[in-house]
């Protein structure tokens, strides 16, 4: 018993280590695991599934599926997990840092195309490394999927703005006959230049007692 | 007045200026002479005199006059700074209207005039709402609301560490020095420094719009400048009381505290009570749009003037009556109402800025001065010192709690921006007859001066030096918009999946109970249902379509890639004959032949040819003249494509002009009353995005014969594009409104 505590405090220190989080911090967050695990070692996408605080969300399941998505664990795989440890919860929430204030500002870029790159992959189902025209009004869609019966003529129009947008702002001569093939992670960088990602993308991890959040909604 | 501008323009600009000034003096010192009489002598029937041809009444129009005067040459000297380039790049306007004040106020003393004074009902009343107004108004939501926090710390405790550290360091000092300062006591001087601390929004404003800085910078110094009105407004009274009194006891401490809550929360209360009511008044106003912007201008008065009589803050209430209008009222009014009221709110806001700045001068002249230099001296410095003490104490606070922290440059900017202003002179003004009023005033007025001269005009090369992020100058584009929006939902979800209930979760649950509640009973017919990416592609629509308008159709075509470009290929599957009838045929080309004839046709032409009835406001005009331009063009450059381009595609059409079920909805019963032109917004999707709408068959019922004949009058000549476009196993009935009525 005294053994495995030890262990899980080094298995914790080196996770530390390695996200940038705080001791309190992965603590936290792993009896947060613990608690969607139901107390397992790893957690499914049911276990997500049954969070109710993500029922009303219209992205739900692109969330949940970039938790499971094997491009964000930055290892060079590709394709989607059926579980992930706590090492990969840990890792993906890792995109959601904030960058310190005694960052350079190469640090700061390199933080801001990370982020970038999670959101690219939400996006990009297909693993192909662009964003092609059907992917994109399906983000549109889903976006739009929780507002009401306006339909997909509306989330085709707005996403077809939108990837003319792109294209013409990363390659604006195109011949009548030319492809424009998809949004790569180039023009995707491009065109979110002044959204400032590494200042918006962040959410608190505070170094809170969890068990005064549960409040009996959140499982 | 406004003739010889013109005709001085030849001039040296320099001497025009001169000479406006000298014009404006002497009239200005001319509205004080002694009223003439110009009227007869009543009693004098004896003696017939002529008739009189020509009579002057001054006395008459006394008022009115000297008023509009004061007004027009404020202007005019405002244009003026602009004939002299230099100077007005190198010093803020701000500073120039207060030397003019100075010289004016100069003139009118060495004439020997008692020259206006600011006095606090025409500050507070008159000059001072419509910059508070159009700030509100037009406050940016989502800055404010990410930094919410850091402000209310900033105007709260950071006006309350000035005004106690300058009073007790103050009072000290008046003790050191003895002699005409000792019988300063503390609460006198406490209540000096409670005037003395507040950030004035009007010269935050004046000096900060001149340099662009970023976004979050502004929003800083800005909303504390708004935000400590109530502060102010407490501190104001209690030690204005009690230096009378000449006790505080810890009670009046406790209820000062209470007095706080009340006037802050009072005065937003009050403010949401009138922007609620606006909002809901602005709902049936669809069939009397003139007087739409009245409405927002009056309730938001109104709101300010409420909260003045309870004493409450006029600031914030007048705020929150602003922000809490501005959606709703956006989404019921005309775009031409939309247009008044910005710009009747930027000009009202200008006008009295001027004004302000003008009278400060003059006051400054004309008022009573007791010049102590400890005293002044001490004032300025310690200004500086306390603000700055204030903001990096504050800041070392508020990081631990920002999620991005601020830096020592932003902490620079905020405390170098908290710039003193009139409403500190008004106050002052409004002090009761005190031994030391004037020395106070004295004091206040140097600070002003200090503050807005020095500070004013050294911000903007500090900012340049040392390489502030300036404000994003690009507008928004339609990704931005998407991935802000997602990012919302991501960052809500990723806190749910976290299981802590932060920022995100309560801006989602604010969102979801605004669109469910409230905005169905504030917002007109279908809009209220509108999601927000939607309202905004529309925004966007709209705003290409009038750039293209105002430019004139073919020197700014967006970009050379259509729609084409990015729809993926498919195989060919062999071309058909499209399956028109005959009467549709011979349309397509009568409307093809004339808008390829002529070049400069005018839109009119078209109407008298019987393409569509236009009963509605010029900017539906002008859009569909802008549609039939860019089409002409796009005809005129690919005409031969489209004849050739293989007609098959596939099942899912590329692009359908966007016809929301909203749209229609609210374009009928519209009809009568003038359609307002966003309904034609989405017609215009930055390409050639010439497509057919796929109708859904309960859309139909809604259409009205005449609205039809428009519709497809603009359809048949887009629908030409489409015909020679798309591929004939498409529904024909699409775009066949009218002339084939039947459903799909």
């Amino acid at each position: 018993m005294g053994a495995s505590q030890t262990r899980t405090e080094d298995v914790f220190q080196e996770l530390s280590e390695k996200t940038g989080f705080s001791l309190e911090q992965i603590r936290i967050l792993h009896k947060r695991f613990r608690q969607l695990s139901g107390d397992e070692e790893t957690i499914s996408k049911e276990n997500l599934e049954k969070i109710q605080a993500l029922d009303k969300n219209p992205i739900r399941n692109q969330i949940i599926e970039a938790f499971f998505d094997k491009r964000n664990q930055n290892d060079g795989e590709v394709g989607s997990s059926r579980e992930i440890g706590f090492q990969q919860f840990v890792k993906v929430m890792c995109h959601f840092k904030p960058p310190t204030l005694k960052m350079t500002t190469e640090e700061k870029e390199a933080i801001r195309r990370e982020k970038l790159r999670f959101l690219f992959n939400m996006h990009d189902t297909d693993d192909d490394g662009t964003i092609t025209l059907d992917e994109y009004r399906k983000v549109v869609e889903e976006l739009l999927s929780k507002s009401g019966a306006i339909g997909q003529e509306a989330a085709k129009a707005i996403a077809d703005a939108a990837m003319l947008e792109v294209a013409s702002i990363n390659v604006p001569h195109m011949e009548p006959h030319e492809f424009y093939e998809g949004i790569t992670f180039e023009h995707f960088e491009q065109i979110l230049k002044g959204l400032e990602m590494e200042s918006r993308m962040n959410i608190r991890f505070l170094d809170v007692d969890t068990s005064t959040m549960h409040c009996g909604k959140s499982q | 007045m406004a003739l010889s501008c013109h005709q001085l323009g030849s001039f040296p600009p320099r001497l025009s200026v001169y000479v406006l000034l000298i014009v404006f003096v002497a009239a200005a010192s001319a509205s004080h002479d002694a009223p003439q009489d110009g009227t007869h002598d009543p009693t004098n029937v004896t003696h017939k005199k002529a008739f009189p041809v020509l009579l002057f009444n001054y006395d008459h129009v006394r008022t009115p006059f000297e008023i509009s005067l004061w007004i027009l040459l404020a202007l005019l000297m405002k244009l003026g700074f602009h004939v002299i380039p230099r100077v007005s790049q190198v010093v803020p306007e701000s500073c120039l209207l207060i030397v003019v004040g100075l010289l004016v106020g100069g003139f009118i003393k060495a004439i020997g005039e008692k020259a206006p004074a600011l006095d606090d009902t025409l500050f507070f009343l008159y000059l001072l709402p419509p910059i508070i107004l159009d700030a509100g108004y037009f406050l940016p939501i989502r800055p404010f609301t990410e930094n919410v926090g850091t402000i209310l710390v900033f105007a709260v405790v950071g006006t309350l560490w000035n005004a106690f550290f300058m009073g007790g360091v103050m009072y000290g000092v008046c003790q050191l020095e003895g002699g005409q300062l000792a019988s300063v006591d503390l609460l006198s001087c406490l209540l000096f420094g409670s005037i003395v601390s507040a950030v004035d929004p009007v010269a935050v404003l004046a000096v900060f719009e001149e340099i662009h800085i970023n976004e979050l910078l502004h929003i800083l110094v800005f909303g504390e400048s708004l935000l400590n009105d109530a502060v102010t407004v407490v501190l104001y009274h209690l030690f204005k009381e009690f230096s009378a009194v000449g006790t505080v006891t810890v009670l009046d401490g406790v209820l000062a505290v209470v007095c706080f809550f009340v006037v802050s929360l009072g005065g937003l209360l009050v403010g949401s009570i009138y922007g609620v009511l606006g909002a809901f008044t602005s709902r049936f106003t669809s069939h009397t749009r003139v007087i739409e912007p009245l409405f927002v201008f009056l309730y938001s008065y109104m709101a300010y003037l409420s909260a003045e009589v309870f004493h409450l803050s006029g600031i914030m209430s007048l705020i929150a009556c602003g922000v809490t209008m501005r959606p709703y009222v956006e989404a019921n009014v005309s775009h031409k109402s939309y247009t008044t009221i910005k710009y009747f709110l930027k000009m009202w806001s200008s006008v009295s800025e001027t004004l302000i700045f003008i009278f400060l001068g003059v006051s400054t002249v004309a008022g009573p001065h007791a010049w102590n230099w400890t005293f002044v001296v001490v004032t300025v410095v310690l200004c500086l010192v306390s603000r700055v003490i204030g903001v990096i104490g504050l800041t070392y606070v508020i990081n631990k709690f920002r999620i991005v922290k601020l830096t020592k440059k932003d902490q620079f900017i905020v405390a170098y921006g908290g710039l003193r202003g009139a409403i500190a002179y008004s106050l002052g003004f409004l002090l009761p007859d005190h031994h030391m009023k004037t020395l106070f005033l004295t004091a206040i007025i140097t600070v002003v001066f200090f503050t807005v001269f020095v500070q004013g005009m050294t911000i903007r090369p500090l900012v340049e030096l040392l390489a502030v992020k300036k404000k994003k100058e690009t507008r928004r584009s339609i990704n931005e918009e998407i991935h802000t929006q997602f990012l919302d939902h991501l960052l809500t979800g990723i806190e749910g999946v976290c299981g802590h209930y932060g920022h995100h979760h309560w801006k989602d649950k604010l969102n979801r109970f605004n669109k469910t509640y409230v905005k169905r009973w504030l917002i007109a017919g279908e809009r209220s249902m509108e999601p927000q990416l939607i309202s905004f592609y529309n925004k966007m629509e709209m705003r290409q379509a009038m750039l293209m308008v105002e430019s004139g159709s073919s020197a700014k075509l967006p970009g050379l890639i259509s729609m084409q470009n990015i729809q993926p290929k498919v195989e060919s599957r062999g071309r058909t004959i499209p399956k028109i009838s005959k009467g549709r045929e011979e349309e397509i080309r009568r409307i093809l032949r004339a808008n390829l004839q002529q070049t400069k046709q005018r839109l009119r032409s078209y109407s008298r040819h019987d393409l569509f009835a236009d009963p509605f406001e010029d900017m539906n005009e002008n859009l569909s003249e802008m549609r039939f331009r860019k089409q002409r063009v796009e005809m005129e450059r690919r005409m031969s494509h489209y004849l050739t381009v293989p007609a098959n595609r596939q099942e899912t059409p590329p692009v359908r002009r966007v016809r929301f079920e909203s749209d229609d909805q609210d374009y009928t019963s519209r009809e009568s009353s003038g359609v307002r032109a966003r309904n034609i917004g989405p017609n215009s999707s930055p390409a050639d995005a010439i497509s057919v709408l796929e109708e859904s068959p309960p859309l139909r019922p809604n259409r009205r014969s005449d609205g039809g004949v428009r519709r497809s009058a603009e359809h048949g000549a887009q629908a030409t594009d489409d015909d020679a476009e798309k591929e004939t196993g498409e529904p024909q009935t699409q775009g066949r409104r009218v002339s084939d009525p039947g459903p799909n």
